[in-house]
């Protein structure tokens, strides 16, 4: 069934205390540093994080085998301000190979004077992992809260890092 | 119950796919075990431990309804998810501060 389903997004902000340059790069090539242990798509324990600094390339895990999870294509890459990432996971937590099923990461920096940067990021188009379950959200939206597309585009599954 | 332990637990009560299944067609309209078992190619009692699952976890309640129960999503068990779930990019984005400003920091020491 196909409704006009609302776009579904989730934004969230920081200011950090870092010039806007060395931010932008932390969040991006340092992704690993930062990055919540607990969520990790890859099967094998990790290695590290790699964020392809350009249009085209991949966020992917590296596991201690060294296998790969290329779970984001890198849509967008404007250092300092802007950076624009695919989120490829579907709602069974895995990788989503269908480009029209999957949300996007858009993180812009502002700075906050010359030492912070203001950081505001927008997960968006997550209605696209729903497909049949967004239309069923947008009929529940007067009634329930409509964290079910949210569920399946920002969860990952629990894997083992240690 | 603490809220993180709920929300591991509905996590997991959806991670199966048949499980999902039951729970969007719950998320579609309030249903009873026989009419899910017959729109699904999955036994009654399998979908009944399906829902039994689901309820553990949250997400899903049961009211009566004359002989029948009908099943239909719990906006508790919802409410949480969605709170932790926004909640993840803005713990995400707490975690990049810290550990920007801990590097940023150690850099100006080593000047």
């Amino acid at each position: 069934m196909t409704t006009d389903t609302q776009p579904l997004s989730i934004t969230a902000t920081t200011t950090v205390e870092v010039p806007i340059e060395e931010a932008f790069r932390f969040f991006t090539e340092q992704i690993g540093d930062w990055w919540n242990a607990d969520h990790h798509i890859i099967e094998a324990p990790l290695s590290h994080m790699v964020f392809e600094p350009f249009v085209g390339g991949h966020v992917y895990d590296v596991g201690t085998d060294g296998s790969e999870c290329r779970w984001s294509r890198v849509l967008a890459y404007e250092p300092p301000r802007r950076v624009v990432f695919s989120w490829d996971i579907n709602a069974h937590w895995e990788i989503e190979t269908d480009q029209a099923l999957c949300s996007e990461v858009e993180v812009t920096f502002a700075a906050d004077g010359p030492g912070a940067t203001t950081v505001v990021l927008v997960h968006r188009h997550l209605e696209r992992h729903g497909g049949e379950i967004a239309s069923q959200i947008e009929g529940m939206r007067t009634g329930w809260q409509e964290g079910l597309l949210d569920l399946y585009a920002v969860e990952v599954r629990k894997a083992s890092t240690s | 119950m603490t809220n993180q332990l709920a929300i591991a637990h509905a996590f997991t009560a959806l991670a199966d796919p048949t499980r999902r299944e039951i729970f969007e067609r719950i998320a579609e309209r309030p249903q009873a075990v026989g009419e899910l078992a017959g729109e699904l190619p999955v036994s009654r009692p399998a979908v009944s431990q399906h829902l039994r699952v689901l309820s553990e976890a949250g997400l899903v309640t049961a009211r009566p309804d004359g002989t029948r129960r009908i099943y239909e999503l719990d906006p508790q068990g919802l409410a949480g998810l969605r709170d932790y779930l926004d909640g993840f990019w803005q713990r995400s984005l707490n975690a990049f501060t810290r550990a920007a400003e801990r590097h940023h920091s150690s850099r100006q020491e080593q000047r």
